[in-house]
């Protein structure tokens, strides 16, 4: 409602085309310049010429050690959405830039396997041959029958249009890392179970096998022993090595959830408490105790049921058997989960760029509105974390219930906000000390972890050989790591810092124990620069190296030395930013992310301290940035500093457009950049809510039918009036369809009295109490000719005072006078307006104006209480007329709508956060005069 | 013949009422409210429940479960002990026979008696003597500490249905159609002991007695089920004036007699009755009277008041009267003063306003009467509260505070001047910004 998209509206194709060219030509302040274009039938959302499909879509892939890369499924699961794309083509290209070279198997000096728990990686890629731009999400899971245990994914969001992947980055990195965590923790319950089943059937091999070389011992009195029992005898010999290698495997991947919830804003996923024995993962004294344990014995009492098969020595070719699918890799609960949430990804990011960011940017205006926001608008999604920076590290779905349920059953202390990322290579793993102490001293697993951390160390050193592997035409535009450092301050100031100085170093110790975790130091993202600065020192791998030093002068950072533990965090931060100059660098100047860390370095991030967060139109400033040049950048305390921060809407808004031509100059000469891709809309689906596209399509046909109303009952503006001064309005009916429809027209007037409820009651057919007068304010009411109804209509007329009641049969209205001029302008039945969501947009627009205005009555002192102690009431009070009158320019009624609204607020304001607002009833005792038409 | 209602329509400047708040709590209906400190009120009703609100937020303070049955009778009582702080106590009797008195501050059950024989039907505290009275099939007496001092023999089976105070050590109760005078002696053997004793039986009225009311300490007033309405002499227990039927329109000879036939006892009880110096007030069937003690005559009246029984009536402070009734709406009147010259002819219409409108002739019979009295009252209807959906039983008057009405369709409402409500949000808001500390410096 702040930054009215009108213009999005306006021209998007989603209506009649007719209806478009044939309205009379706008009021000014709708006004934009004209798409040069536009008389050619051309429209700057048009279709992307080289772009083979219809519109964006997310693809999961697999790089299959069978067949190769191959695409598994798109959602939406569409065959005319991927259109003639090649998505076997697009699945090889986004494989080929999987950094993570993930390394699992044996390691030189190791007499075990051991599994790697490795990070995803992001990264962004554009494709120029099909003008497809992706957010690729790579991940691996854990597959017992797969080459190395591992099974190579990626999760990739595709759409023709480069700005929206890179300016929506962050977004599509926070959302698709919960989708990545759901998935990979079924993976871990499948994995583990899966490795359970087989440690049984090994078991049951080998007793097999020694009943049968015992048996061969008796019959045998050669005195020596034959070929065969040889055989037996390495047979068993090899039972035994995979035994132990199992339970080693089964141990790491049962360390692997508490580790991560160490990091504390880990929320593994437990669907059913009756699994997570399985897991062992929530309980960590559980889980110390499981591995402390020889493995079987619980293990048969976990899973009764399953018989154990004698495993064939020779185990068939891998490429003779059928590779899992991803639903059984994953658990089907947590497949299922994760579908969801990749079709809620799909929805959310559905749409044109503009408009997605211009739903984020008015959505952070309104969240600053915080007193007056409740009226008007629908605020119960602001509770939400939305899908911003500091919400990246955000693990597993964010569903409540879940959440709940981890932090019942897990005794680890969770802080609530999330800290930064858990992208971090680092992981403290005290506990995994602790038990490897315990485990030394347990006689039956006596090498797999003695050797551990030698055995990381060893693991990096080979890690850091793999390379980037892209194919030609493949660029990566953009990486994870550049945003980075926009959390560090959030994470700040949430983590629980730990003063001693002692625990600090301990932390770097434990850190160091499992960087076999931070194989993602291979990939280009900058998450080489999260490695500890001293750590770091030790590689002389490439891609450490600080290069972008000296071209940025700008951007040159004094360190700070704290001699606390922040000093670490100080010290990434600064590297990210280091870093993220350089990859922006590389690839064109692109990057979303790197514009806001730059103003803000130091700085909270902004949506703590209420400033506005920067408008994502970036480029001319980041260029200022670049020069080091920070004093044109706006200030934001300028921003916020204003009410109704209409400037910059409209500097946003104008901004768009120039922001993707200068792109394109300023990376013509980019190889990799591909011009005609620029401020494409890839898809002609209409754009989403960024939240509830319900909500959207009800704001659409409210829209539409307060249009036809204000156009069909030459009585709206009382009708309107009543609502916005809080007296209920009753529309009878005998067809719920009409009533209906005519309490969604004019629900988008009515204000809201308290965060969550509607006061709307679309259908009720029993009479009406004074209750319900105090609950609801808009209600649809049924006329019936029964006896019952007789009695809906008696009570109807006892109650005529606190009500306006508008016969929509008989076309008529009963409610009191309005002479005021506010509702004229918002309901003007000759309005040029002819598309409902821009009808709505106007009216919000009003409404903000009106809630501005209320606000500014309720909150100043003078016009309620006495100046002196000995200043009559009267004095007040005319005082009190005279601003509304004078000052805010109201007339008549119209200052009945703001004293009402004033009193809504101060209603919420004065409420105790425990208890809800007390539903009150204010009336007036004033005549109603009936209108017909 | 409709018998016309004044309607005061639906602009009503002088009502203050602009604010309500609904308190729903009770699962039945609600008979009794009844006023403890500043600012909390109890109610009562048939659910046995008894809810303590307060009045200016209408928050729910404490809810108070012990008896089993509706509630019968129900007094605020508050000790005065010297040495502790004033304690406020609530006395509750049931149909189920059994009095409890509670504390208002915590809730809690002090004491519960339930050696009666009958259902209490009142309860009256007397603080002067710091004993409570009980009246059932038979009269108790009660020290605080809810000891039984003595009690009179077996009335009646029907039991005392009003009891009130006299000068004197003295109780009136109305038992039927009788007035039975009691009288508290202090006994000779102990110290706290009381001993009851019957003084005198007045058997003046014709029907049961449903209102007993007491004025002054020299006057005490009593209204029956048909219409009787008797002043007594507080001291000598005499008459000194009684009202019969004066309010039937029976009594005159010309009535048309489908009036009559339509004249169910109801229309004619005495409801209800509370007085000030001057006059008493009297719920009489759908109408309201005002009843000069001193000109011993009805000096203004409203036949008509409401559409049905009044059941409770109050005089405000400021010359106006609110009355409640089984139509489910409360009414403010107004009791003016109108001077009219003796020999102006009065206009049949400006009876009809008053809702004395019949017919010509009982007007015109009206005026002759009217005409006599000068100065001349009359009840002006300033203001109606619509909000419940059934009977009103009561209201209970908080001054500034509002109103609280409590009815039969479960709910209290409280009304509220929506002016005063505004102002004090106001003052609530500021100072919560003064304490956030973010007061803004907006000053114009």
């Amino acid at each position: 409602m702040i930054s009215a998209p009108d213009v999005v509206a306006f021209t998007r194709e989603e209506e009649l085309e007719d209806e478009l060219y044939s309205e009379p030509p706008l009021p000014e302040e709708y006004s934009v310049p004209l798409f040069p274009f536009a008389s050619h039938g051309a429209n700057p959302w048009a279709k992307v010429a080289n772009s083979k499909f219809t519109r964006d879509f997310i693809l999961i892939s697999e790089f299959s050690e069978q067949v190769g890369p191959q695409p598994l499924l798109t959602i939406p699961d569409d065959a005319k959405v991927s259109g003639t794309f090649d998505l076997n083509y697009f699945s090889l290209r986004i494989m080929s830039v999987d950094y993570q070279a993930s390394f699992v198997g044996h390691p030189p000096g190791s007499a075990y396997p051991k599994l790697n728990f490795v990070e995803d990686s992001k990264v962004v890629l554009g494709d120029s041959k099909e003008g497809a731009f992706a957010y690729v999400h790579h991940l691996t899971l854990y597959d017992l029958e797969a080459r190395g245990f591992v099974r190579p994914f990626c999760m990739a969001y595709i759409s023709a249009d480069e700005h929206k992947i890179m300016q929506q980055f962050q977004e599509l990195s926070t959302e698709f890392s919960k989708a990545s965590e759901c998935l990979k923790t079924g993976n871990r319950k499948a994995f583990a179970s899966e490795l359970e089943k087989k440690l049984k059937d090994l078991d049951y091999t080998r007793t097999v096998l020694h009943n049968e070389t015992e048996i061969q011992k008796k019959s045998n009195d050669k005195g020596y022993y034959t070929t065969q029992a040889i055989e037996k005898a390495n047979e068993l010999a090899s039972v035994e090595k995979s035994i132990i290698e199992h339970q080693d495997l089964l141990k790491q991947i049962r360390s692997y959830p508490y580790r991560k919830a160490k990091e504390s804003n880990f929320h593994p996923y437990e669907p059913e408490c009756t699994l997570d024995q399985v897991d062992g993962g929530c309980d960590p004294e559980l889980t110390t105790s499981d591995l402390s344990e020889p493995g079987e014995m619980q293990l048969y009492t976990h899973v009764p049921s399953y018989t154990p098969k004698l495993i064939k020595a020779k185990s068939a070719k891998c490429f003779d058997k059928k590779l899992k699918t991803l639903e059984e890799l994953c658990d089907i609960y947590f497949f299922t989960q994760t579908l969801d949430q990749l079709h809620q990804i799909e929805r959310t990011f559905r749409g044109d760029v503009c408009y997605l960011l211009t739903e984020q940017i008015s959505r952070a205006l309104l969240k600053q509105q915080s007193v007056t926001n409740f009226l008007f608008e629908d605020v119960s999604f602001l509770d939400e974390k939305p899908p911003e920076k500091q919400h990246r590290g955000c693990q597993g779905l964010s569903q409540d219930a879940v959440d709940k349920k981890c932090s019942e059953e897990s005794p680890t202390p969770k802080v609530v906000i999330n800290l930064g990322s858990y992208k971090s290579s680092v992981e403290s793993v005290p506990i995994k000390m602790e038990q490897e102490i315990e485990d030394s001293q347990e006689p039956k697993l006596p090498d797999s972890i003695t050797f551990e951390h030698q055995e990381n160390l060893d693991y990096l050193d080979a890690d850091l050989k793999g390379s980037i592997s892209s194919g030609e035409s493949i660029e990566v535009l953009g990486t994870e790591k550049s945003a980075s450092g926009l959390t560090k301050s959030e994470s700040q100031a949430s983590l629980p810092i730990s003063s001693s100085p002692q625990a600090s170093r301990s932390k770097v110790g434990s850190r160091r124990t499992v960087s076999e975790d931070s194989i993602e130091v291979l990939s280009t993202c900058p998450s080489e620069s999260l490695i500890p600065e001293d750590f770091k020192a030790s590689y002389p791998s490439a891609i450490n190296e600080e290069p972008y030093v000296d071209d940025e002068e700008g951007l040159r950072f004094t360190p700070k030395l704290n001699p606390d533990d922040t000093d670490e965090q100080d010290d990434i931060s600064k590297q990210e930013n280091l870093v993220q100059v350089d990859s922006a660098c590389c690839i064109g100047k692109e990057s979303p992310n790197f514009l806001e860390p730059l103003p803000e370095l130091g700085q909270k991030p902004c949506d703590e301290d209420g400033v506005v967060r920067i408008p994502p139109q970036p480029y001319r400033q980041v260029e200022q940035g670049l020069r080091g040049s920070f004093g044109g950048f706006p200030s934001h305390d300028g921003i916020s500093g204003g009410l109704l921060p209409y400037e910059l809407d409209s500097r946003y808004l104008t901004g768009s457009r120039e922001v993707s031509k200068s792109s394109l100059d300023e990376c013509s000469d980019s190889t990799s950049y591909i011009s005609s891709a620029a401020s494409t809309c890839s898809d002609r689906t209409p754009s989403p809510a960024h939240h509830c596209q319900a909500s959207e399509r009800h704001k659409k046909k409210a829209g539409q039918n307060a249009l036809r109303f204000i156009r069909q009952y030459p009585f709206a503006h009382p009708a309107i009036y009543s609502l916005l001064s809080g007296r209920t309005l009753i529309v009878l009916g005998e067809e719920e369809a009409m009533v209906k429809r005519l309490v969604t027209a004019l629900s988008i007037f009515v204000p809201n009295c308290s965060l969550y409820a509607k006061p709307v009651k679309h259908w009720v057919t029993s009479p009406l109490h004074v209750v319900d007068f105090q609950k609801w304010k808009l209600i649809g009411l049924q006329r019936t000719v029964s006896p019952g109804g007789v009695n809906v209509l008696h009570a109807l007329s006892r109650y005529s005072r606190y009500v306006s009641i508008l016969d929509a049969d008989s076309k008529t209205l009963r409610c009191p006078l309005y002479k005021g001029t506010l509702v004229s302008r918002l309901a003007d039945h000759r309005t040029q307006i002819k598309r409902g969501s821009t009808y709505y947009m106007h009216v919000q627009s009003i409404l903000t104006q009106l809630c501005s205005k209320a606000f500014l009555f309720t909150f100043c002192h003078h016009l309620h209480l006495p100046i002196s102690e000995r200043e009559p009431e009267e004095s007040v009070v005319s005082r009190r007329m005279n601003f509304l009158k004078l000052q805010l320019g109201l007339a008549n009624e119209d200052i009945k709508i703001v004293q009402y609204l004033a009193e809504l607020l101060k209603l919420q304001y004065i409420q105790e956060p425990g208890q809800g607002v007390n539903p009150l009833l204010r009336f007036d005792y004033v005549p109603s005069f009936l209108y017909k038409i | 013949q409709k018998t016309s209602i004044q309607t005061i329509g639906e602009e009503q400047i002088q009502n203050p009422y602009t604010e309500l708040l609904v308190l729903k709590g009770h699962q039945d209906i609600v008979r009794f409210l009844v006023q403890i400190d500043d600012c909390r009120f109890a109610s009562a009703g048939d659910d046995g429940i008894v809810f303590l609100w307060n009045a200016q937020t209408g928050e729910k303070l404490l809810e108070l479960h012990g008896h089993t049955q509706k509630i019968t009778a129900i007094a605020p009582f508050s000790s005065s002990d010297a040495s502790e702080e004033k304690k406020h106590l609530i006395v509750t009797a049931s149909a189920d026979r059994t009095v409890i008195v509670w504390d208002c501050s915590t809730g809690r059950q002090l004491q519960k008696v339930s050696c009666f024989h009958s259902t209490v039907k009142c309860l009256t505290v007397l603080q002067r003597l710091d004993v409570w009275l009980s009246g059932g099939s038979d009269l108790c007496v009660w020290n605080r500490k809810l000891d039984l001092l003595c009690k009179t023999s077996h009335l009646t089976d029907a039991g005392i249905s009003a009891l009130v105070e006299l000068p004197k050590n003295c109780v009136a109760t109305a038992v039927g159609k009788e007035l039975i005078i009691f009288r508290l002696i202090a006994s000779d053997d102990e110290s706290e002991g009381w001993n009851v004793q019957e003084v005198k039986r007045l058997a003046d009225h014709q029907d049961n007695i449903l209102s007993l009311v007491s004025v002054n300490d020299s006057t005490f007033v009593t209204g029956s089920h048909v219409g009787e309405l008797i002043v007594w002499d507080a001291l000598d227990w005499t008459k000194q004036a009684s009202e019969c039927n004066f309010w039937d329109s029976a009594v005159h000879p010309d009535v048309q007699p489908e009036i009559k036939l339509s004249q169910t006892p109801n229309e004619t009880s005495v409801q209800h009755l509370t007085s000030d110096e001057e006059c008493v007030f009297a719920a009489v069937g759908k109408g309201i009277y005002v009843y000069n003690l001193q000109m011993k005559r009805v000096i203004a009246c409203q036949r008509n008041a409401h559409e049905s029984s009044v059941l409770h009536i109050e005089k405000l402070p400021n010359r106006q009267l609110i009355s409640c009734s089984e139509d489910g709406s409360v009414r403010i009147w107004e009791l003016r003063e109108k001077q009219q010259l003796p020999a102006e002819p009065v206009p049949t219409g400006f009876f009809n306003m008053w809702g004395f409108g019949r017919a010509n002739r009982q007007a015109n019979q009206a005026a002759k009467k009217v005409q006599e009295n000068t100065p001349m009252y009359f009840l002006e209807l300033v203001g109606d509260l619509i909000g419940h959906s059934s009977a009103v039983q009561m209201f209970l008057y908080f001054g500034e505070l509002g109103l609280a009405t409590c009815s039969a369709d479960h709910l209290i409402i409280l009304w509220k001047d929506g002016e005063r409500e505004s102002r004090l949000r106001s003052l609530t808001l500021f100072q919560k910004l003064a304490q956030n500390g973010d007061l803004p410096q907006l000053k114009f």
